[in-house]
């Protein structure tokens, strides 16, 4: 159980827990898709948790040698950039999604009239189709 | 909103700042931090910035629907377009030395601008329509003017 | 590494208090502006990490345009949620069960921030990281007598920027199909929400 070398991982899924409550237990859609968005920004926490190093620098060099804080350029670590680079594209994804999910619920207020859960399923299942 | 002195104003001054900065951060993908995601979505941000203030048609008359989904398109074409160039050049797909067979690291360089530029088209315009039609998704009659 | 800690540690301390907030508040335009908060305090974690990439995107799509979504998809389907009627149990038990498993996995992880982490000595990344820039020493401190580039030799296929090859070149598949996620939006935007004017 060791806390500085995990807490960013606990604070990560942490994070994840309380995006995921809402997904399940709201009956409002547009409370559930801020929810989800809640969870995806957890898992990206918890990846770019894994490519950290202490006294790292940012990815990008300059002639060759990477430029560290104090302006030296020493040779020497370099954050890793291929979490980052993962994690750029699930970002845009997720916007996507976020899109797509909102015109979904859009439709649904114009066709339904209402966007909580249980009144929709009332009126799916109250009418005679 | 176009009655407000102070928004008006301060709107016409940042907009074009907005717009070369975007440029700035799509051409510098390769230099610092950035690209064409980050770009594009800055670039669509001046662009929903006049027509908030503006107003939704405004912004469409400077930008009609047909252009922004055309960009849309050309944008994807763009990269897939560098992607079966390569092929047809005789390289793998996206393999970018097809590009200057001579010189040969030399070709990712054109390949990594050009495919940057096309994700900053994509993107850009992706979001302005998303703005457009979340805001009021309607389109007028074709005896209706715009 | 002790400054690094502390703001980290702040950070995250805000960063949790917002999502509890914006998951608990009623009022959805509320929860809108919480989010947007939220994604500009996790842009300044990654900054803390040293991620710039992905603070500029998170920066830019979570706190400018998915905020102006939700903004502009409440403006169709009202504000106002309906209240709960106390917590809802199964899903709690679900949430603590997922919780429970996936910190029983994190006790087997490396610890967070060293230099020799296998996510730091594989392979890919070590080859990645010297065929971009040869003259980082690899994570021992060892230098290697390898080919130096010059102060001009930029374009030789290298870039200053590490994270911009891997995601064009060497990832180039992923970032193509990326974008063509971002024309399905776009397009699937276009299929629901544009229609005609009904005639008055």
């Amino acid at each position: 159980m060791d806390f500085a070398g995990h807490y960013n991982f606990w604070i990560a899924i942490l994070l994840m827990m309380i995006g995921l409550y809402p997904v399940m237990a709201r009956t409002n859609l547009v409370k559930r898709i801020i929810g989800l968005s809640l969870f995806q920004t957890g898992i990206f926490l918890l990846y770019i948790s894994m490519g950290k190093i202490y006294g790292g620098t940012a990815p990008v060099h300059n002639d060759g040698v990477p430029l560290l804080p104090d302006g030296s350029r020493n040779p020497g670590l370099i954050t890793n950039s291929i979490p980052t680079a993962l994690i750029l594209t699930g970002i845009v994804v997720s916007v996507s999604t976020l899109a797509v999910a909102l015109a979904i619920i859009v439709c649904i207020k114009r066709a339904y009239g209402t966007i909580e859960m249980d009144d929709i399923e009332k009126a799916e299942n109250g009418d005679p189709q | 909103m176009k009655d407000n002195t102070i928004l008006r104003i301060a709107t016409k001054t940042m907009i074009p700042f907005i717009i070369v900065f975007g440029l700035y951060v799509i051409f510098h993908g390769d230099l610092s931090p950035g690209g064409g995601f980050q770009g594009g979505v800055i670039i669509a941000s001046a662009f929903i910035l006049y027509g908030l203030v503006w107003g939704g048609d405004e912004m469409r008359r400077i930008l009609p629907r047909w252009l922004s989904d055309t960009l849309v398109a050309v944008g994807v074409l763009m990269y897939a377009g560098t992607g079966m160039f390569c092929l047809l050049s005789g390289y793998r797909f996206l393999d970018y030395s097809a590009i200057s067979p001579r010189n040969n690291p030399g070709g990712d360089v054109w390949g990594m601008n050009i495919v940057e530029y096309g994700v900053g088209f994509t993107v850009s315009m992706v979001m302005i329509t998303i703005y457009n039609e979340i805001s009021e998704g309607t389109v007028p009659e074709p005896g209706e003017k715009t | 590494m002790l400054d690094f800690f502390l703001i980290n540690i702040i950070l995250l301390a805000m960063v949790t208090a917002t999502a509890i907030a914006a998951a608990h508040v009623r009022n959805l335009l509320a929860a809108t502006m919480l989010m947007s908060i939220y994604s500009f305090l996790m842009a300044m974690v990654w900054t803390n990490m040293d991620s710039m990439d992905v603070a500029f995107t998170e920066a830019a799509v979570g706190a400018g345009i998915s905020t102006i979504l939700i903004l502009g998809a409440l403006l169709h389907v009202g504000t106002e949620e309906k209240p709960t009627k106390g917590i809802h149990w199964p899903a709690l038990l679900v949430v603590v069960a997922t919780a429970a498993l996936l910190l029983y996995g994190t006790l087997d992880m490396p610890r967070f921030g060293q230099k020799d982490t296998p996510a730091q000595l594989n392979p890919v990344s070590i080859s990645y990281i010297k065929q971009d820039c040869p003259r980082v020493a690899d994570w021992n401190g060892h230098h290697e007598g390898e080919v130096v580039y010059g102060k001009g030799d930029y374009y030789h296929g290298h870039a200053p920027n590490f994270v911009t090859p891997v995601i064009v070149s060497y990832r180039g598949f992923d970032t193509m199909f990326e974008t063509t996620v971002i024309f399905i939006a776009g397009m699937s935007m276009i299929l629901f929400l544009r229609r005609r004017r009904k005639p008055a």
